[in-house]
């Protein structure tokens, strides 16, 4: 089990992980697309999942991995709402872009 | 026995009945029906008292009927239940009588109010509340009978509501009554903890076997029931409601603040007697606080001019002789007055009132005179029951004030004393109130004038039962042969009830007291007949008469002491207490409100914002997480 690990170590996976997720912050406060910035969300969240994976093996414990799966359904589901609400904005304003959807003000 | 509980319970809910079916049907019923019913509801009261008297008066056996465990709480238990004994059908005797007759002439007196029926539900009630007060078996019963009657008497105060005054004046008889209800209360409690009863025949039983008993405790029951007495029965310092209760309607003052509610206080203490004769400091304390009642109402009578109002004091001081038998231990003396003084008083009052019928409403004697010729019935049962109260011989208060006044000179001279002196003013203002009413010339309008009439047999037909009573009621306790002193005898726990003899001592006092009376009337008459004096207006009048007239400014002084005090302390409340506190209430609010409002700003809209907000959350998460460690 611990050969994939010896092949490219641990630290590499973390970099990774943590390169994910900053691309993910930094597309989520840059982009203005509503789609985008979802797909950001989607990379800080498979960022953490690629974590969770890696961790599990180096621990050897396959508590990790289980965990992912619910991750992974539950994200599959947020887009499935997201995008079915994004369509419907998209309907009613003909614009996606997140400076448009000032409608929650408080 | 069970006939005696069916009997027993009509005795007590006849009156009621008549209330419910008055309330609720009343109106529609008419006048006449709803007065007779209320009429009859009291005279079926009357005949089962009666039945249960002349058994009691032959077996001398008191019937005791529970009818049902009230209260039960570990050892301590209280009944529903009647107590007939000799008291109890005594007073029941004169209340359901003498307010059979009252109700009789109320039919003809109330009959231009459109208010009627109404009147007879409230007249009705009390007499209920009145049976209930009179045959508890136990305190708590005479408790309810107690705040009872207090209610109906506020009721029937106000009864005509549309005037101010009189709202005022059953307000202050209420509140009064409550300052001494809160006294009993107390007094009930104290009792209720020492012997976990509050049976009168388990207690009069406890306190004859108790080995150790604290008299102390025993004292400050009986002090606190005195307080009770003092209010129901208007002795100082409780007695200014009474004077004003005059505001109802003039059947009400006869019934209920004459002959029957006002002895609520003197039946109290009779029945718990054998509690009062352990404890002499108390029973000092009635005894003064009775003659200086009876002095102090008395003089005050000497100068009103409303003819209810004289009345009024004149049952105050008569009151304070009897709290002064009470407190010189001779129930059996005090007893026997309230039931002549109840027929005379009743007859003034009734009397009063078809003056007042006559003069279409108008109650100054300055105003009055001469009614003699027109109104003889109305003069002549006045004129008898005048010279009962006055103590004239052989009319019955002669013979039970004597009682009194016997009995004080045999205790405590001074006490004597200011109880004769009362005696001689109280045939004073009588007389001059028979004068200033009944003789010389006619002193109203003219139109009033054309008007005078005797009234109809409704009215007089109540005067004359009154009057013959008045007249021949001093015969149930004769000195030396006292047929109420043995049929009370059972009650007492000392031997007081010894008659007493006639010797040279008695027969001194009685001329004395006689003397007495008759000086008094014959001041009355050299002033308001042979002078032909008529009090002056209210802004002439000066000197000491102007004091006695305000009545020593008391109401003026409680008005200062106490109103005043609890009204500061409510402005107090008011205006500091209370708003300090709705400004820490209000304050919170805004504080709040504030902080939201300023939050509410953050939320623009923006979802770059939050998610601005979110990223940096989450750095500080995270940094915190790496600097904690």
């Amino acid at each position: 089990m611990n050969n994939i690990l010896n092949q490219i170590g641990i630290e590499n996976y973390i970099f990774l992980s943590v390169v994910l997720f900053c691309i993910g912050i930094f597309g989520v406060l840059y982009r203005r697309n509503a789609i985008i910035v979802f797909m950001s969300i989607e990379i800080m969240l498979n960022a953490v999942n690629l974590l969770f994976v890696a961790f599990s093996t180096y621990h050897q414990d396959a508590q990790g991995q289980v965990f992912v799966f619910f991750s992974m359904a539950v994200a599959a589901a947020e887009v499935a709402v997201g995008l079915a609400i994004l369509v419907s904005i998209f309907r009613n304003i003909h614009s996606i872009s997140i400076d448009n959807l000032k409608n929650l003000k408080g | 026995m069970a006939m005696d509980t069916n009997l027993a319970l009509v005795l007590v809910l006849a009156p009621f009945l008549g209330f419910l079916i008055n309330v609720f049907f009343g109106k529609s019923l008419g006048k006449t029906v709803s007065g007779a019913i209320g009429t009859l509801s009291v005279v079926i009261s009357f005949a089962v008292t009666i039945y249960f008297f002349l058994q009691i008066n032959q077996t001398q056996q008191p019937i005791s009927i529970s009818l049902f465990d009230w209260i039960q709480i570990s050892n301590f238990k209280v009944d529903l239940g009647f107590l007939l004994d000799q008291l109890s059908l005594l007073w029941l005797l004169f209340v359901t009588g003498i307010g059979s007759l009252i109700h009789l002439y109320s039919i003809s007196y109330m009959h231009d109010d459109e208010k009627m029926h109404q009147f007879f539900a409230y007249l009705n009630l009390f007499v209920f509340f009145m049976i209930t007060l009179v045959v508890g078996s136990n305190l708590l019963v005479l408790f309810i009978g107690w705040e009872g009657v207090g209610l109906c008497s506020y009721l029937l105060i106000g009864f005509w509501y549309k005037n101010q005054d009189y709202n005022d004046a059953a307000k202050k008889a209420f509140i009064m009554n409550r300052i001494g209800d809160l006294g009993l209360l107390v007094g009930i409690f104290i009792i209720g903890s020492m012997f976990s009863t509050l049976d009168y025949a388990t207690l009069k039983t406890a306190i004859a076997g108790a080995t150790d008993l604290n008299i102390y405790a025993l004292s400050a029951a009986a002090f606190c029931l005195f307080i009770g007495a003092c209010g129901k029965s208007a002795q100082i310092p409780l007695y200014t409601w009474l004077p004003d209760a005059m505001a109802g309607p003039t059947p009400v003052s006869a019934l209920i603040h004459a002959a029957t509610m006002v002895t609520a206080g003197i039946f109290m203490i009779t029945r718990l007697n054998f509690i009062f004769d352990l404890t002499p400091d108390v029973q000092s304390l009635i005894a003064i606080i009775g003659a200086i009642t009876s002095l102090v109402a008395a003089t005050i009578g000497l100068v009103q001019n409303d003819i209810k109002k004289v009345l009024a004091y004149s049952t105050v001081s008569q009151l304070g002789l009897m709290f002064l038998a009470l407190g010189l231990g001779a129930y059996e003396v005090a007893v026997f007055h309230v039931i002549t003084h109840a027929f005379f008083k009743a007859c003034l009052f009734l009397g009063s009132g078809s003056v007042i019928h006559a003069l279409h409403g108008e109650q100054d004697m300055r105003k009055m005179g001469g009614l003699r010729k027109a109104m003889p019935v109305t003069f002549i049962t006045m004129l008898v029951s005048s010279l009962a109260i006055s103590g004239v011989p052989l009319f019955s208060g002669f013979f039970s004030k004597d009682e009194i006044l016997l009995t004080a000179f045999e205790h405590n001279i001074p006490l004597y004393v200011v109880a004769s002196i009362a005696s001689i003013m109280t045939a004073f203002y009588m007389f001059r109130l028979m004068f200033l009413t009944f003789f010389k010339d006619f002193r109203g309008t003219e139109h009033q004038k054309s008007h005078l009439h005797e009234s109809p047999a409704l009215i007089t037909f109540p005067l004359i039962i009154l009057a013959i009573l008045a007249t021949f009621g001093g015969l149930i306790s004769l000195p030396g042969n006292s047929w109420l002193n043995s049929y009370l005898a059972p009650l007492f726990t000392k031997v007081a009830g010894e008659a007493h003899h006639l010797g040279t001592t008695e027969y001194t006092l009685m001329g004395v007291a006689v003397l007495g009376g008759l000086v008094g009337i014959f001041i009355a008459y050299i002033k308001y007949i042979k002078q032909n004096n008529v009090p002056g207006e209210d802004e002439s009048i000066t000197g000491v008469t102007k004091v006695l007239y305000n009545k020593y400014y008391v109401d003026e002084a409680y008005d200062y002491l106490f109103v005043r005090s609890i009204n500061g302390l409510s402005k107090f409340f008011r205006d500091y207490v209370e708003t300090s506190l709705s400004a820490l209430v209000f304050g919170l609010g805004k504080v709040t409100n504030e902080i939201s409002y300023q939050g509410r700003k953050l939320q623009n809209g923006s979802i770059g914002l939050y998610l601005f907000a979110f990223v940096l959350g989450l750095c500080a998460i995270v940094s915190y997480i790496f600097l904690a460690q």
